[in-house]
């Protein structure tokens, strides 16, 4: 495993500036039952920056997320983000985090606008928030629709826009682009991609576009770090090794 | 590497505590964060980051929002509250064929209406949290930087509302189809009685609920484990309102009966305020 890869400079492209350090985790364990799985994680991400997840099926990707979210503890490490530790401070962080998971977390009865309203009122985001979202994301003229009639790929969107509503610093997306088409991903690039300017997490499975978007890559295989380095480092070959 | 050596472990449920889930609007440590949070710098396209302002949001409002969502769907979907009231319904229909009566009153007047209530409230509390286990709304709702005694309030808020349709339709069936005695002079005392049960029922079905939904027997687990905590409730509302279905009216609802149900409402509160975070949390 490359760890020392992750040293300070790991993942700040030439033409960036360095920023803090949004992210750092040190020997993070989370175990379900007696498995395993996420062991010996560690890394740290300076704001701005993208960390790309590659690995198989079961490797560990979403569970790294989920902890990143403060909706899985820590089993034993540490994981700071924004320099509040977890989960003792989760509170001071929620706020800032914005999750793109497997499940969009939205309640299919209600409508786009329905859903990102009640969203919008957890986070104490006001209503102009979301209609400027739904605008940019071509979702208007569907809002009032309730999800269970709309297509993967739109709910997907409203996903993103649930996601962004409170303007977070850091988000976690995982593969986050699944179900959207060509003229959607133009849609949520500057919400969720790497124009967005926000401090990211990505589960990717695609070597190619990952990479390009990637500051820092981690390759995760049964929950261990098989790869950890800068991205401008890493070559696709080493990613889809990681899959065999 | 930029990172601090391996620290302390952390233990799974150790370090959870009630402060730390920042009681959204009245925290200081909570409102300091939302102050600390850095306006955005990179304003996504075709939205209005620069001029949004987020504010804290107060507990109240949480709860309001929660509620509104819980009615809603339950408004879209009709899960609970319909079969609710048909069982209720439907149980008062067999209990006049098989009591082989035309009319009941006093303790067994009050006996079949509160069994009755119960099993029925049982169906919309096996229903409460399920569209939020099988939709993502518990992890959406745990995103957010709010108090999570607003889940609690919300749902006990929403089962107090489906209990009341259940009895505004289930009380007039069981006078149609069994009461003796005229309900008339029985309701003002009845009315107490079962707003009392109901916080009751409401209070111990959602932390019922809650601790049920993220197992695969839920639908086992949850009437399982709330019968017998809800046994007293019943105890309490049938002899409370035993006098007032008697024939002829024998009175008012029992004092102690009621102080019980109150006392009874107010422990279980406490306890479900206490623990509703732990059964939320990983």
């Amino acid at each position: 495993m490359s760890h020392g890869a992750a040293e300070t400079a790991i993942g700040v492209k030439p033409d960036r500036p360095r920023h803090g350090e949004v992210l750092q985790v040190a020997g993070l364990v989370r175990c379900y039952g007696e498995r395993e799985a996420l062991g010996d994680v560690s890394l740290s991400l300076h704001e701005g920056h993208t960390l790309v997840v590659f690995g198989p099926n079961g490797a560990g990707k979403t569970t790294l997320l989920r902890v990143l979210a403060t909706l899985l503890r820590p089993h034993s490490g540490s994981v700071r983000i924004f320099d509040r530790g977890l989960p003792e401070e989760a509170w001071a962080v929620r706020g800032r985090i914005g999750l793109v998971g497997h499940e969009p977390l939205l309640y299919r009865e209600l409508t786009a606008r329905e859903n990102l309203r009640f969203h919008a009122r957890l986070h104490g985001t006001p209503p102009a928030r979301v209609e400027a979202l739904l605008d940019a994301l071509a979702m208007t003229d569907r809002a009032e629709e309730p999800l269970r009639t709309l297509s993967r790929g739109m709910v997907q969107r409203v996903a993103v826009a649930r996601a962004v509503l409170h303007e977070p610093r850091l988000l976690l997306l995982d593969e986050p682009y699944a179900n959207l088409d060509p003229t959607a991903i133009a849609l949520v690039g500057p919400l969720i991609g790497g124009e967005s300017g926000c401090t990211r997490v990505v589960c990717s499975h695609d070597p190619t576009g990952g990479l390009a978007e990637a500051d820092l890559v981690l390759g995760l295989r049964a929950g261990r770090p098989a790869l950890l380095r800068a991205a401008a480092d890493v070559d696709p070959g080493e990613i889809t090794e990681l899959y065999r | 590497m930029n990172i601090e050596p391996k620290s302390q472990t952390t233990k799974p449920h150790a370090a959870s505590s009630r402060a730390a889930h920042a009681p959204a609007g009245t925290s200081s440590a909570f409102t300091k964060h939302v102050q600390d949070k850095a306006p955005s710098a990179h304003a996504p396209a075709g939205t209005p980051s620069s001029s949004t302002k987020h504010v804290p949001t107060k507990t109240a409002q949480v709860v309001l929002a929660l509620l509104r969502k819980e009615l809603l769907v339950e408004l879209r979907t009709l899960e609970s509250v319909p079969g609710m009231s048909l069982f209720a319904v439907s149980t008062f229909v067999v209990f006049h064929f098989a009591l082989h009566r035309s009319a009941v009153d006093g303790d067994l007047a009050a006996g079949v209406l509160w069994v009755t209530l119960l099993f029925a409230a049982m169906l919309g509390v096996n229903r409460l949290f399920v569209a939020d286990a099988e939709q993502g709304g518990f992890d959406g709702f745990l995103l957010a930087p709010v108090d999570r005694s607003a889940m609690l309030l919300a749902k006990v808020c929403a089962l107090l509302a489906y209990l009341v349709v259940l009895e505004l339709v289930a009380v007039p069936a069981f006078a149609l189809l069994l009461l003796g005695p005229s309900l008339g002079q029985a309701l003002p005392g009845l009315v107490g009685v079962i707003a009392l049960a109901d916080v009751g029922i409401a209070v111990i079905g959602t932390l019922i609920a809650a601790l049920a939904v993220r197992t695969r027997a839920r639908d086992l687990l949850g009437p399982l484990l709330a019968l017998p905590l809800l046994v007293p409730v019943v105890i309490g509302g049938a002899r409370a309102s035993s006098p007032l279905l008697a024939a002829g009216h024998a009175g008012g609802p029992g004092g102690r009966w009621l102080a019980l149900l109150a006392l009874y409402d107010l422990v279980f509160g406490l306890i479900a305020y206490a623990v509703f975070d732990f059964l939320l949390e990983d």
